[in-house]
């Protein structure tokens, strides 16, 4: 009886994702007085394998074969499924995000495992084994409880933090058949921005919306996000209207981020865009109107010109450094 | 008695609203204010068939009741009332006498076309001399043998420009009188035909409003609509049921701007609370809400008669009279209730109270409408 | 080729969330249901293919499973275009039973696309299409932003954290669609709502299927404290509370 943990790498790096997900699977072994494995997919340095041990992995099964350095779903589930099995693993975590979302529910049906996806906190309780979610969007809490021996969990970006610790890892290649027969879909292209940072992976995000009046007056979300090393992202009617690029539109029917802090400039605060902020550790607010719904969800706030606090933040923040 | 809507009702209801928020909301000031025909707009229209909703499925029409029809006109009305005039003028003024009078070789070869919202048609009753009272035709339509030869001038004519397709009423026998006015199908791109410049009209300023003027344009007697002698009647029977269009924009009107209204109420805020818990608006917003409440029910009970075959013109005059009176009454309540905001364009309201005024006026005056009640009030 | 797309009914995204028994239960009292939006943008580009002469899609199914109480919600689909519909007459109570449902009509009525919306507006489980894909063996896609037919070679774009991979597959296959797979949802013409009455809508009884998870209980969240306000020309003061009290920079 074991809890083990797949930990995605992106070229053979490991994000932030998914070092809270080794913090959050050692606290859960720990609460379930058990050890917990580390399963790492395609070729990842040892040096970068061994980081995992400083959020709490002491064991870490490796597999690199080169074809399995890009994502192929059916592949990784059957290997996640099969070092579960190996390891006698009761519970299997994952990250939820978008391999995460791919990966397990294939391993939960191949396993017969209950799965809960995009889990806030630790379990609630153990016997029975009860996790909690966001439903409704965000507009409330559920509580499940998982039936099946074996258990499937994705945890939230952001719900656990990371913690810190220093084992010492032992690194054990996990020899597994691969079948090249679960290789249908292929790759023909990739395009990746490299220059700017990725809004889903961001620690800090630096948002506008209509409050900006014009998408000429964007320099100093940008300026901002340069200095904060941020994202930078937009509300609906601003990507609608073409102002800013699609893949910059967070809320509800766009993406749905859970960054350290969103800061967000000119922007009301509709519902629909509250779904998909509203998993941000902090928030701050700068509108000019101080009757903007905005303000109902933000821990910070200011009533002001963005065009004259930005700057100044992006100036504060430059000073601070210093 | 069963006040709930069917399944279908519903979701046609919907699927005006969906389109009225995604197709009409934006750049509706724009075009009202430049008096922008919403060309792309009618056609999208078209294309989901709500310009040929009433049309039976074998002429391409979408077989829906009258009562969806009210549904859909109040949601399309509540956005856009210059696009919804053109729906209704489209189903009910033309499409609905000639799906009714029409012969077969007519039907196949106007009706359809305007049911699939590909042509649109246009009603042409009134006259510089004559408005509210229709008798005194001066369009006339000699009979010259194998042809009719029409002359005159009509006016205040919605969808005047854009048409391809109109109903003209002019008189043929002046010595029967009414008796001897005749309904025609004449294409507009027919020689002879003139359109006078744009109306530059108080509201519904997006919709094409011109003069349009005969000067000896032939129309093939095979063009004839109903029988020699009718168009008097076909003209009044028609307007029956374009009055239910109307009072259906009538309502829409009113309700977009009882909604704003009461949005603008629970978010706008004097001496410490929101306007709504003020009584004195308050009490504006019920009354609004009720006369509302009665106007719909006026136009569904008239819509309902329409669909069970049994007469409808004085429920429908009952219906224009009072959704016409009732949105200019909401409208400018709905404008007072925004104070300043609401004399800016910005903010909606002010336009639906000059789009109200229209409805009071066309398609029989509000006065004339008394009168068509006055007398069914004796048999 | 064969179009499946798997319907979720979810309360509207206005409603006010309530619970009911003890907070045991959603509180659908008064609830507006429509097609779940991910899965009404899955139909509408299924709408697109098919409308496409450049390839052979002649047929769209929509798939749901749940009570009576959805018909309405699947006749929408239908008078947006979908062909027939089909209801397993179960009650949805996890992802493994949805997707183990729609798997057992899958074997019996085979379709080479299966769409899933990535995830519902209600329970957001995002589960159940990749589940379809493990029950029947499929290759499936995740995070689809398009799928596009040419001639029956199929593309596919999958989003990936600051861009995208272009993908071919082959059928059957499940892609699982998220915002950007079709502009925006498709409004039912007149026809189309006409016709819906006369097109199937197939109710099938349950498989026998175990359920692994089971909701217990439900709570709203706490309230939020009251936002911090700071003057407009105090912005160190800001960055030091970001600092030192939300320690988030």
């Amino acid at each position: 009886m074991s809890v083990i943990a797949f930990a995605k790498n992106w070229n053979g790096k490991f994000k932030n994702s998914s070092f809270e997900l080794v913090s959050y699977t050692k606290a859960l072994a720990n609460q379930l007085n058990t050890n917990m494995v580390v399963l790492s997919i395609g070729e990842v340095a040892e040096e970068e394998l061994k980081l995992l041990g400083n959020y709490g992995a002491d064991k870490v099964l490796t597999v690199s074969d080169p074809q399995l350095n890009t994502l192929t779903s059916r592949a990784y589930a059957d290997i996640v499924a099969k070092a579960a099995e190996s390891v006698g693993a009761e519970v299997i975590v994952l990250s939820d995000n978008n391999s995460g979302k791919a990966i397990a529910p294939r391993v939960s049906v191949k396993l017969k495992a209950g799965l809960v996806a995009a889990v806030q906190e630790l379990p609630v309780s153990f016997e029975p084994f009860v996790v909690k979610k966001r439903v409704f969007s965000g507009k409330a809490f559920g509580h499940v409880q998982i039936k099946s021996d074996k258990k499937v969990l994705t945890i939230a970006k952001n719900c656990f933090g990371l913690l810190e610790a220093s084992c010492v890892v032992a690194i054990e290649e996990f020899v597994v058949d691969i079948d090249t027969s679960l290789f249908k879909v292929k790759i023909v292209e990739e395009e990746e921005q490299k220059d700017k940072v990725i809004l889903s992976d961001a620690d800090v995000v630096v948002s506008a919306g209509r409050g900006m009046r014009s998408p000429e007056n964007w320099a100093p979300v940008e300026e901002l996000a340069e200095v904060l090393g941020a994202a930078t992202a937009c509300s609906r009617p601003v990507s609608d209207e073409g102002w800013r690029g699609h893949e910059e539109h967070v809320g509800q029917t766009g993406k749905v981020i859970a960054p350290n802090l969103y800061i967000a400039a000119g922007i009301s605060g509709a519902i629909q865009h509250v779904a998909g902020i509203s998993r941000s550790k902090c928030i701050v607010a700068i509108n000019t109107d101080p009757e903007a719904p905005i303000f109902g969800v933000a821990d910070y706030g200011i009533v002001g010109d963005v065009m004259d606090v930005l700057p100044r933040l992006a100036e504060a923040f430059r000073n601070s450094k210093s | 008695m069963n006040f709930e809507f069917t399944e279908e009702q519903l979701m046609i209801r919907d699927a005006a609203r969906d389109f009225a928020q995604r197709e009409l909301l934006p750049g509706v000031i724009e075009r009202d204010e430049k008096a922008i025909y919403p060309t792309e707009q009618v056609k999208k229209l078209g294309e989901l068939g709500f310009l040929g909703m009433l049309v039976g499925l074998d002429y391409d029409g979408g077989g829906m009741d009258t009562i969806s029809y009210v549904l859909a006109m109040e949601e399309i009305s509540k956005i856009d009332s210059s696009v919804s005039v053109i729906m209704s003028v489209n189903n009910s003024l033309v499409c609905w006498g000639v799906e009714k009078f029409g012969t077969e070789k007519q039907k196949q070869k106007y009706l359809k076309p305007m049911a699939r919202g590909e042509k649109i048609g246009a009603f042409l009753l009134s006259e510089p001399e004559a408005g509210s009272d229709a008798t005194s035709q001066r369009t006339t339509a000699v009979d010259m043998g194998d042809h009719y030869l029409l002359n005159g001038t009509k006016n205040w004519i919605t969808s005047g420009k854009s048409a391809s397709t109109y109903i003209v009423i002019a008189q043929t026998h002046p010595e029967l009188k009414h008796r001897g006015i005749n309904a025609l199908i004449v294409e507009a791109d027919s020689e002879g035909i003139s359109v006078g410049p744009h109306e530059n009209k108080m509201g519904m300023r997006a919709s094409d409003t011109h003069s349009v003027m005969f000067n000896n344009v032939i129309v093939p007697k095979e063009n004839l609509l109903g029988e020699e002698g009718f168009g008097f009647k076909f003209a009044m029977k028609s307007l029956e049921g374009g009055r239910i269009g109307i009072a259906s924009q009538a309502l829409g009107i009113a309700s977009g701007a009882y909604e704003l209204a009461l949005k603008y109420a629970q978010e706008r805020k004097t001496f410490g609370k929101e306007i709504i818990n003020h009584q004195a608006i308050a009490f504006k917003l019920a009354d609004m809400a009720t006369e509302i409440e009665a106007a719909r029910f006026f136009c569904l009970k008239a819509a309902w008669l329409k669909d069970q075959g049994k007469p409808y013109g004085h429920a429908s005059a009952m219906a224009k009279l009072y959704a016409a009176e009732t949105a200019m009454k909401v409208t400018t309540e709905a404008v007072q209730i925004h104070g300043g905001y609401g004399y800016v364009k910005e903010y909606h309201v002010e336009r639906l109270m000059r789009d109200a005024k229209l409805t009071q006026i066309y398609e029989g005056t509000s006065e004339i409408q008394k009168i068509v009640i006055s007398r069914g009030l004796v048999d | 080729m064969k179009i499946l797309v798997c319907i979720s009914n979810v309360p509207d995204t206005t409603t006010k969330v309530k619970f009911k028994e003890g907070d045991s239960l959603f509180d659908d009292s008064g609830v507006q249901w429509i097609i779940n939006p991910w899965d009404e943008l899955a139909l509408t580009r299924a709408m697109e293919l098919k409308e496409d002469a450049g390839n052979s899609v002649n047929e769209i199914c929509v798939i749901h499973v749940g009570g009576a109480s959805a018909d309405a919600t699947l006749r929408k689909a239908l008078a947006i275009g979908a062909d027939k519909a089909v209801r397993i007459d179960a009650c949805p109570a996890d992802a493994y039973h949805v997707a183990g449902q729609i798997a057992e009509y899958l074997k019996e009525n085979p379709f080479d696309i299966i769409f899933s919306g990535i995830e519902s507006s209600d329970y957001n489980g995002s589960s159940v299409g990749a589940m379809i894909a493990e029950f029947m063996d499929y290759p499936g896609i995740s995070s689809v932003t398009s799928v596009n037919l040419d001639d029956d070679d199929i593309q596919v774009n999958r989003a990936i954290p600051g861009g995208k991979q272009v993908l071919k597959t082959e059928t059957p296959f499940v892609a699982v669609v998220q915002k950007g797979i079709a502009m925006e949802p498709r409004i039912p013409s007149m026809r189309g709502i006409m016709m819906a009455r006369k097109k199937p809508l197939e109710v099938k009884p349950a498989a026998e299927l175990e359920v692994l998870t089971e909701s217990i209980k439900f709570e709203l969240p706490q309230e939020k404290g009251a936002c911090k306000m700071i003057d407009s020309e105090s912005a160190e003061q800001l960055v030091d509370l970001l600092k030192n009290e939300a320690k988030v920079l």
